[in-house]
């Protein structure tokens, strides 16, 4: 009974330990910033291997995102003779939730993963160490590029995803339902707010870029090197990032669509 | 080589991020550079506004001229002052119009409609409106319609 209680007490105070580490990985790396000349062709790299070639799975996931929430709305609409506001539902939906969070749990599971298993990969192979060894900042020359890449690359993929999405659903809508395409675009203008939706849509998708990057690259940095460490912490890397996602945006939400 | 084609690839990934930012505010959210154009502001004082909300329209004969700007509690007469704000090329509104609430659709939007009076003097900066007319009480309509009156 004892040794259980015990256990307890140690794997808490390990989840504590490992947070702690995190946060001091987070201070190196944000406060090593990479000299411009040597850093800024990592960065544009990591650029493209995290939000380039993401762009696959957002546009095509927005589109059909987007294909279906016309299609369910435009059925629980038609009920109370409402099929004109479809076009203000979709784009609600879409900029202030389904966009950020969506396309964050697509980056953690693309983006993340990968970032994890290549850092992982590193430090099993010791390319981390003798990078140390030889006096350049695995940190600053490895993990800073993938942070500012993902933080950077998020917000962009979020608001593709929201566009493509309006379009598809658009589609749907206007081209296959029948709804007339000057009250889809004239509701929306008129319930969308830039700065109440679009821009908190967007602080979501930073915020959410933030933490998807950081757990990425601090799974892959602190992982058992061995085969069985990384897939451990590629899987962590997704299971951890989506609950952040999820339970980060209930608190954005009630800050910011609440009404305290 | 292989370095030059990542670049122009990820410049225009950014490309694409700041076109969908732009399509965004402007074809989503109708922000536009002539919404800021001129306007006065005019003021009106009901006894219950229902769901009247800040941006909402303001029309004269279905037709949108202005937006409602903010809506406050006068403290002394215990009614809700609405601020408004009406185009400056619509200025001939007759002083002794009145503004009334109405709902549009079923989904219950709210707007402020005016009616037009006979007055030959014109409402203009800073003016109140005469007289107006609440928003429609559903659960008085009822018990006027049950108390059969």
């Amino acid at each position: 009974m004892m040794d259980y209680v015990a256990g307890f007490g140690r794997r808490s105070l390990e989840v504590v330990g490992s947070l702690g580490r995190a946060t001091q990985f987070l201070f190196g790396v944000l406060v090593g910033v990479p000299k411009p000349a040597t850093g800024f062709p990592l960065l544009i790299k990591q650029l493209y291997s995290v939000g380039v070639l993401s762009l696959a799975i957002v546009v095509v996931s927005g589109l059909f995102i987007g294909m279906v929430l016309a299609l369910q709305g435009y059925t629980i609409l038609s009920d109370y003779g409402s099929e004109a506001a479809i076009g203000q539902m979709i784009a609600l939906t879409l900029v202030r939730e389904l966009g950020p969070v969506v396309t964050a749990l697509l980056f953690a599971g693309r983006a993340g993963s990968a970032l994890t298993a290549e850092i992982g990969l590193m430090k099993a192979t010791e390319q981390l160490s003798s990078m140390e060894m030889m006096g350049v900042d695995p940190l600053r020359r490895v993990i800073a590029p993938r942070l500012w890449a993902g933080f950077i690359a998020m917000p962009i993929l979020a608001m593709i995803f929201s566009v493509v999405g309006i379009w598809g659903g658009m589609l749907v809508g206007v081209d296959w339902l029948g709804v007339f395409e000057g009250s889809f675009w004239g509701n929306m203008q008129s319930s969308v707010d830039f700065v109440d939706d679009v821009l908190n849509g967007v602080i979501k998708s930073v915020v959410f870029g933030f933490v998807c990057a950081w757990i990425a690259v601090y799974q892959g940095y602190d992982c058992v090197p061995t085969s069985a460490g990384i897939s451990s912490a590629t899987t962590k890397t997704v299971v951890y990032s989506s609950l952040a996602v999820l339970g980060l945006d209930f608190v954005l939400t009630a800050v910011m669509f609440g009404d305290f | 080589m292989v370095q030059r084609t990542t670049e122009i690839v990820v410049g225009f990934f950014m490309i694409a991020g700041l076109a969908a930012l732009l399509f965004l505010a402007l074809q989503v959210s109708g922000l536009s550079p002539k919404s800021a154009a001129a306007t006065y502001t005019v003021y009106a004082n009901f006894n219950d506004v229902g769901g009247l909300t800040p941006r909402g329209k303001v029309s004269m004969a279905g037709v949108t001229v202005g937006s409602i700007e903010s809506i406050s509690l006068d403290k002394n007469t215990f009614q809700a002052k609405v601020t408004m704000a009406i185009r400056s090329d619509v200025d001939t509104i007759p002083a002794d119009s009145a503004a009334v609430i109405r709902t549009s659709g079923l989904l219950g939007e709210q707007y402020i409609d005016i009616s037009i009076g006979g007055d030959m003097e014109s409402l203009g900066e800073g003016d109140t409106f005469y007289s107006t007319q609440s928003a429609m009480n559903l659960e008085r309509l009822i018990s006027n319609f049950a108390s059969g009156r």
